[in-house]
C-alpha cells in the first residue's frame, strides 16, 4: 500500500510574530497610540516639535552667524552667535583685568582638582583633601580673587560674569550648610533662649522675599552706617544670601532629624554618648542621607537666585549679559544672549542634579520597606 | 514708621554732607572719581566688548575726570539699577550720579541731591506705522498703545488721553524687547516711551523706515547728573563741566581743534581753555581744565554724535537737544 498520505515529520518553524506585535510597532502601539486620546496627544506633540524644532535649529544652528564684530554684521538671519563669541570672555571675568584672569582660572580649576576627588570613591586621602577644600582653599581662593601678597589688588566692583555668579553661589553653599545644621539643631534644643533665637531667625528670613533682604542689605544698610565705612557690596551680598539660604537650609535638616525615630536618640543616650557625639555619630549621619534631595534641592534654587543680585546693579553671569545687548553694537541679540544664559545655568543646574542622585544611590543602605 | 525710616535716613544724609565738606579735595586725593551709571541703556551706558563703560552718560563722568585730573580715565564706574541710584549718592559710595535721572522737584529738594543741570532733554513720543496715515497723537482716539508696566510712562500715557478725551486700550509688557516684538507683529498700533528709547527700538524693526515717531512730546524728561546737596565746590565742578561741554560747541571748539584755537582772537575761547584769566583756579582745578575736557572728550555735539547720533544705530536727531543759537534748548552761562 502506497502511503499518498503526507505526515509531516518535523514541525514547521515558528512564525515571525505579526508585525503589529514585535519591535518599534509594538512600541509604538503601546506607548504612543494605545488609545484615541493618547493618539491625539502624540499627533499634537510630534505637530509641536515640527512647528518648534526645525525652525529653532534654523535659527540656532543652520543660518546662524558666528563671526562679526556688530549686529549689523550679522546677515544671515540667523542668531548672531558673533555677540557671544566676541563678549566670552567678559560673560565669564566680568571687568576683570585681562592680565590677571588667569587667577580666576587656577582659582575654580584648583577647586575642580580638590573638590571633584572628594566624589569620586576610592581615593585615598580624602581626609587631607576635604581639610584643604574646607579649610585651606578659601583663603587661598580670596588671595587669588582679590589679591594681596604681592598680587595685584583686584577691586570686587570688577568682578562679574560666570565668575560672580559661581563665588556667589559655592560661599553661600559651602556657608549655608553648617550653619543651617546648626539653626536645625537648635531649633530642637532644650535651651529655650537657644531655641527662641534660632525659631526667631529661622521665621524671620524665611518670611521675607530674597530681594528685599537684597534690597535692605545694599540700599539701606549704607544708610546707616557711619559715612566712610565702605563695606564692600559683594561682601553685603554674600551674607545677606547665606543668611537667607541658612534659614531654608535648617528647615531641610530639621525634616531629616524629625524622621530619625526617637529609639535611636534614646540608644545614643543610653550607651553614654554627650549630646554632640549623639548628633555627630548617630543622628545627623542618618539625617543628613534622608534630606540629600532637599539640600540638593535647595542649593540648585540658591544657584539660580543669584541671578536676583541684578536688582542690586551686580553684573552676574546673566546681567553682564543683559548689560552687553544694550550697547548700541549688539542692540537687538537679546534673544542670543538669553539662550546661551539658559544653557550654561542648565549645565551646571543639570550636573548638581545628576550628582544628588549618585550620592543619594551610594548612601542607600538599606532602609526601605 | 516709614516716616520715622525717611527721617533718620534724612538725618543721616544731612551728617554725610557735613562730614565731606571738601569732596573736591577727597577726589583730588584718591585720585579717582566714582561715577554711578545705567547697568546698560542703549547710546549713554554699556560696557564695549573690551570690558570698558561707554555712552553719553559715561563721557560725562569722563569730562569730570579730565577737569579734575588732567586725564578723561581716571574713573571707576558702579553700575546702578533705578531703585538704588539716590542710596548710593546719598551713602557716599559714589560722588556723581551721571544715570539718565530726569530732574523733578521732589528728587531735587526732598532727597537730599542737587541735579547740575540737565545734558539731554528726554520726552515720551509715541510711534506707529506708517500706513495707519496717522500724522498727529490727537488722532489716536481708540488705538492700542504697548506699554512698559509699572512706569511713569503709563500715567503720562493716561493723562494725555484723558485731557483730550480719547480712550485707548494698553497692551502692557514687562521688558523692552516684548513692546517691541508685539508691535512689531502688530499687536498694538501705537508704542510709547522715551523718545531716545523709541528711536532705539525702531532701529531694530524689521522694516524702521515703515515706521514714524509723532512730533508730540507729551513729558518733559530733562535728563541729568547728579551730586549730593552740601558739595558746591564739587557740583560746581560737575555743573561748569556740563557747561564746557556745551560751550566748546558753540564757540566751535572741537577736540580735532583745540590746540590751534589756543591762539584765538576770542577772549572767550582764551578764558576757557585757560591762556587769559584764572578761572581754573576759582574752580579748584587746574589752569587747562577745560581743554583737557575738549581734548579728551570733545565737545557736546562730539559726544552727542558718537553716543546717539544719527550715524549711531539710535539715529537721533538733535531737535530740542540742539544748541539755544539753532533753535534747541542747549544753553551755558558765559564764561567770564
Amino acid at each position: 500500500m502506497t502511503d499518498n498520505s503526507f505526515v509531516r515529520t518535523e514541525s514547521h518553524p515558528d512564525l515571525p510574530p505579526p508585525v503589529r506585535h514585535t519591535g518599534i510597532i509594538r512600541w509604538m502601539r503601546q506607548n504612543l497610540f494605545s488609545s484615541w486620546f493618547n493618539t491625539f496627544l502624540t499627533i499634537s506633540s510630534l505637530y509641536l516639535l515640527y512647528r518648534i524644532v526645525p525652525p529653532f535649529l534654523e535659527w540656532a544652528i543652520f543660518s546662524a552667524d558666528l563671526s562679526g564684530s556688530t549686529y549689523q554684521d550679522c546677515t544671515s538671519g540667523g542668531a548672531c552667535w558673533a555677540m557671544v563669541r566676541v563678549r566670552f570672555d567678559q560673560f565669564m571675568y566680568g571687568f576683570f583685568p585681562t592680565t590677571e584672569r588667569w587667577r580666576v582660572d587656577i582659582g575654580f580649576l584648583l577647586l575642580f582638582a580638590t573638590a571633584i576627588p572628594l566624589m569620586i570613591d576610592g581615593i585615598p586621602g580624602k581626609k587631607y583633601l576635604a581639610i584643604f577644600v574646607f579649610a585651606i582653599y578659601p583663603f587661598v581662593a580670596f588671595l587669588l580673587f582679590h589679591g594681596g601678597f604681592g598680587l595685584e589688588i583686584v577691586d570686587t566692583a570688577q568682578w562679574g560674569g560666570l565668575m560672580l555668579t559661581l563665588v556667589l553661589a559655592t560661599v553661600t553653599i559651602v556657608v549655608s550648610l553648617p550653619l543651617g545644621i546648626l539653626f536645625a539643631l537648635g531649633r530642637r534644643s532644650e535651651m529655650p533662649i537657644i531655641r527662641m533665637i534660632c525659631i526667631g531667625f529661622i521665621e524671620l528670613w524665611r518670611g521675607v522675599p530674597l530681594i528685599t533682604v537684597l534690597f535692605m542689605g545694599s540700599v539701606m544698610l549704607p544708610l546707616f552706617l557711619p559715612p566712610g565705612t565702605n563695606f564692600d557690596k559683594i561682601l553685603r551680598t554674600l551674607i545677606v544670601m547665606a543668611l537667607f539660604a541658612a534659614a531654608y537650609m535648617a528647615e531641610v535638616v530639621r525634616g531629616g532629624l524629625q524622621a530619625i525615630p526617637k529609639g535611636q536618640y534614646e540608644a545614643a543616650q543610653a550607651m553614654g554618648l554627650s549630646y554632640w557625639k549623639t548628633m555627630g555619630l548617630i543622628i545627623l549621619p542618618q539625617a543628613l542621607k534622608i534630606v540629600i534631595p532637599g539640600i540638593v534641592n535647595t542649593f540648585i534654587a540658591l544657584f539660580k537666585d543669584t541671578t536676583l543680585v541684578l536688582v542690586i546693579g551686580l553684573l552676574d553671569f546673566l546681567s553682564i549679559i543683559q548689560s552687553a545687548t544694550t550697547h548700541k553694537n549688539w542692540l537687538g541679540t537679546s534673544t542670543e544672549g538669553y539662550v546661551f544664559a539658559a544653557a550654561v545655568y542648565w549645565i551646571f543646574c543639570f550636573s548638581m542634579s545628576r550628582y544628588s542622585i549618585r550620592l543619594e544611590r551610594k548612601l542607600d543602605t538599606g532602609h526601605r520597606n | 514708621m516709614k516716616s520715622i525710616l525717611f527721617a533718620t535716613a534724612a538725618a543721616t544724609i544731612a551728617f554725610v554732607g557735613s562730614a565731606q565738606a571738601g569732596l573736591l579735595e577727597d577726589v583730588k586725593a584718591k585720585g579717582f572719581i566714582q561715577c554711578g551709571v545705567n547697568t546698560g541703556l542703549t547710546g549713554f551706558s554699556a560696557p564695549n566688548d573690551k570690558g570698558k563703560w561707554e555712552g553719553f552718560d559715561v563721557d560725562f563722568c569722563r569730562a569730570m575726570s579730565a577737569a579734575v585730573f588732567g586725564d578723561a580715565d581716571k574713573v571707576k564706574y558702579t553700575p546702578l539699577t533705578s531703585k538704588e541710584r539716590f542710596t548710593a549718592l546719598q551713602s557716599g559710595e559714589i560722588d556723581v550720579l551721571s544715570r539718565n535721572t530726569t530732574w523733578t522737584f521732589t528728587r531735587d529738594v526732598n532727597l537730599g541731591l542737587e541735579f547740575i543741570g540737565s545734558n539731554y532733554y528726554d520726552g515720551q513720543g509715541f510711534m506707529v506705522r506708517k500706513d495707519l496715515g496717522v500724522k498727529s497723537a490727537r488722532e489716536l482716539d481708540g488705538a492700542s498703545v504697548c506699554i512698559q508696566t509699572g512706569t511713569t510712562t503709563e500715567l503720562n500715557l493716561a493723562d494725555y488721553f484723558r485731557t483730550h478725551k480719547m480712550e485707548f486700550n494698553s497692551v502692557v509688557f514687562e521688558k523692552a524687547d516684548e513692546i517691541r516684538a508685539a508691535y512689531d507683529a502688530g499687536r498694538c498700533d501705537v508704542y510709547t516711551t522715551d523718545r531716545s528709547g523709541l528711536a532705539a527700538q525702531r532701529s531694530l524693526l524689521k522694516a524702521p523706515e515703515d515706521h514714524l515717531v509723532l512730533p508730540e512730546v507729551v513729558s518733559k524728561e530733562p535728563l541729568g547728573p547728579v551730586v549730593r546737596h552740601g558739595q558746591s565746590e564739587w557740583g560746581d565742578v560737575a555743573r561748569w563741566t556740563l557747561y564746557t561741554l556745551i560751550v566748546a560747541e558753540e564757540l566751535g571748539i572741537t577736540s580735532a581743534n583745540v590746540d590751534s584755537m589756543k591762539s584765538s582772537k576770542n577772549p572767550e575761547v582764551l578764558r576757557l581753555l585757560g591762556i587769559e584769566g584764572e578761572m581754573g583756579k576759582q574752580l579748584g582745578v587746574s589752569a587747562d581744565w577745560a581743554y583737557n575736557i575738549v581734548k579728551q572728550v570733545g565737545n557736546y555735539s562730539e559726544v552727542y554724535e558718537r553716543h546717539v547720533g544719527v550715524n549711531t544705530p539710535l539715529k537721533l536727531e538733535r531737535g530740542i537737544n540742539a544748541l539755544w543759537t539753532q533753535g534747541g534748548l542747549m544753553y551755558a552761562p558765559p564764561f567770564r
